[in-house]
């Protein structure tokens, strides 16, 4: 029988018909829609005369531009208020679950869907934002569209794409104190480059992943993009199953029992052969911080910017702009460099287990002076359980305030912008010029990370606290 | 029909060597905010193209009268970040037709090819000389022809074939989309997810 691995296995299952020298007719399952990259496609999709086809395989929350205070207030921007209230009418128009602001599941997109427990092996699911790739941390097919195919799903459930080639990362061993997944996965693309995963889609797998709680799981998906990868995914298991388990939409009794064992099905056959391989040791990673203005330009805490060396002409010309805009040098260290600002979020690392490792590694010190610091939860629920287990109490105590939830500034959308030329260090996932506002500069690592520069006020280990160390799981 | 067929494509290059450009740099998330598809060439390049004050900075390459036409020759990894369409549409509504780069981003590649702009990808050695031949005379034509799929510098000839599936080339030269495809499949679709 032929081998198959567990992205064949979903990919396969989902298509209607594969056209000769082009792309396959593809299913999907699930569809989350923003309020940023959905009023073109609602609007085109009326244009011509068409209608949501199964508007109960679509998922709406507006989390791109919204603010992260006052939210019960009307929005001040207009444009970001139009986008939202556009949205809200498209959904009543087309009979789509709405996650609206204030609401108790409103959050971050790829926070709420595995929430809820609408993320589920061995689906396949798109959305309007390339960070979708977070929801392969469940097994399934997980991607980023653009708007003429949100167009598509609405029309016909299906878009139509060639089947990506297939990559396993593999990272054996065991993680190192105050090392997390968000290191693991900034050591990768720095090996393997902004566009090293270019035309694939990735399996992660070895026991350094299979050791992860599926919300550090999510964090290493997540950033699977950033090296170009059309998205990435990790076989569910008995993590998984119990991450599941009794969340609001996850089948229950007997269909339970079905759906498990259906999904202890989705593994890679033993002996498929993939595209590219590599491996990795747990053992060599160290807490990472990027220093350019691509992901893929990351180094250790504790180690030095690349210089310049074996780069040609126009390699040479792309590296030393990209460190002009950082104010950089090569070859200098970060370690101790002033920070102005640190962000706690995204949909890389706004979950309750990142508040939870900050709050621990900040409780009884207090924030640094010159640090502005803006921690943000993925969702309304993430808000909800820091209240109950203390968590905000510990972060003011300690000189922090807890905002309101969305992608705030990840994508500096709302009020949440970086100034110019001044130094972010964040748990976001894209450090491209401007991307945190115009002129700024972000550096990305671990929630551990951004709190030890908080308390400090400068790049820092956060292995030189070595007492405060949460071990991640 | 969604958008202008496309045949043969005989323009001017504006060349931007820059390597790794990413969709937040080709337009910033913050002119994300319109509902409609219109007006994004105005911001294709922003921050690049202007300063804080909204004057444009004289150094970029689309605020250089030497250059001009409808093929954008790119630097490697073009594309890259986010899925923003948007990206494509301020390209197409700035007046580009046709990119050109040894490397493009995948999302960004198919974003290209679902509304009308033709990425083509070619070897590294015929990028470098494409930028040699702008650097040296700003007026010198490329020939893009899809049905043939070469892409030709007409001032010595040199040329060079370029990828693309025949789907998405008979789309490109009908000036169909994929959802007139899609919607012919309308039973087949509805059977699959009953399925389910
Ligand atoms: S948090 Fe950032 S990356 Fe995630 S969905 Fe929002 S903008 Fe995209």
């Amino acid at each position: 029988m032929e081998k198959k691995s567990l992205f064949d296995k979903i990919w396969d299952a989902h298509v209607i018909q594969s056209i000769p020298d082009g792309p396959d007719v593809f299913f999907i399952d699930k569809h989350f829609i923003h309020e940023v990259t959905s009023p073109v496609a609602f609007l085109n999709l009326e244009k011509r005369g068409n209608k949501v086809m199964f508007p109960e395989r679509t998922v709406a929350t507006p989390d791109h531009n919204v603010p992260t205070i006052d939210q019960d207030k009307t929005i001040k921007d207009q444009l970001s208020r139009m986008q939202v209230e556009r949205l809200r009418e498209n959904c009543k128009r087309h009979g789509v679950e709405l996650h609206d602001l204030g609401t108790d599941h409103h959050g971050i997109v790829h926070v709420i869907g595995p929430e809820l427990g609408i993320t589920q092996p061995g689906m396949t699911i798109v959305c309007g934002d390339s960070h979708t790739s977070t929801h392969g941390a469940f097994g399934t097919i997980a991607f980023g569209i653009g708007t003429s195919e949100v167009e598509m799903v609405f029309a016909t459930q299906c878009i139509m794409q060639a089947k990506a080639k297939k990559m396993r990362i593999t990272v054996d061993g065991e993680l190192g104190k105050g090392i997390t997944s968000k290191d693991i996965i900034l050591y990768i693309i720095a090996q393997i480059s902004a566009s090293g995963g270019t035309g694939y889609f990735i399996e992660y797998a070895g026991s350094a992943i299979t050791a992860l709680s599926m919300e550090a799981r999510m964090t290493i998906c997540n950033m699977s993009i950033e090296m170009g990868a059309r998205g990435g995914l990790i076989a569910p298991d008995e993590t998984t199953f119990e991450y599941l388990k009794g969340k609001q939409y996850a089948p229950k009794g007997e269909e339970w029992d079905k759906a498990v064992a259906h999904w202890k099905t989705l593994k890679t056959d033993e002996g498929t052969v993939f595209d590219l391989e590599y491996h990795y040791n747990a053992e060599d990673i160290e807490p990472m911080i990027t220093y350019g203005t691509n992901p893929g330009m990351g180094v250790k805490v504790k180690g030095n910017i690349p210089t310049t060396d074996g780069m040609n002409d126009s390699e040479n010309k792309s590296y030393i702009k990209s460190l002009d805009y950082m104010g950089f040098k090569p070859g200098e260290s970060l370690q101790g460099k002033k920070i102005d600002y640190v962000f706690v979020g995204s949909c890389t690392n706004g979950r309750i287990e990142d508040l939870r490792s900050v709050a621990q590694f900040v409780k009884g010190k207090k924030k640094a002076d010159n640090i502005t610091a803006w921690i943000v939860p993925g969702s309304r629920e993430v808000e909800k359980m820091a209240i109950k287990e203390g968590i905000v109490q510990t972060l003011e105590e300690a000189g922090f305030k807890l905002r309101q939830p969305g992608c705030s500034a990840c994508l500096a959308m709302n009020d949440d912008k970086i100034p110019s030329g001044k130094y972010a260090v964040s748990t976001s996932n894209r450090n491209f010029e401007g991307r945190q506002g115009p002129g700024s500069r972000t550096l990305l690592a671990s929630p551990l990370t951004v709190a030890a520069v908080a308390i400090t006020g400068v790049i820092t280990d956060p292995r030189d606290f070595i007492e405060e160390l949460v071990q991640e799981k | 029909m969604a958008y202008d067929k496309f045949e043969v494509l005989t323009s001017r290059v504006v060349p931007l060597s820059s390597e790794n450009v990413d969709t937040d740099q080709i337009i910033p998330a913050r002119f994300l905010k319109a509902t409609e598809r219109e007006g994004f060439g105005d911001n294709l390049f922003r921050d690049w193209r202007y300063d804080n004050e909204g004057k444009p900075k004289a150094d970029f390459v689309l605020n250089d009268p030497t250059y001009s036409g409808k093929i954008l020759l790119a630097g490697k990894n073009f594309g890259s970040g986010s899925s923003r369409e948007h990206a494509v549409w301020a390209i197409y509504d700035y007046g580009f037709r046709c990119v050109v780069s040894s490397f493009f981003a995948d999302i960004f590649k198919n974003n290209c090819l679902n509304i009308g702009v033709l990425p083509v990808t070619v070897s590294p050695k015929f990028a470098d000389e494409l930028f040699s031949a702008v650097e040296a005379n700003p007026e010198v034509e490329v020939e893009v022809d899809i049905k043939k799929q070469t892409i030709t510098l007409l001032s010595t000839g040199s040329a060079e074939s370029f990828d693309i599936n025949s789907y998405k080339k008979d789309n490109m030269l009908n000036g169909f989309d994929d959802i007139d495809y899609l919607l012919n499949l309308k039973e087949e679709i509805v059977q699959f997810e009953a399925n389910k």
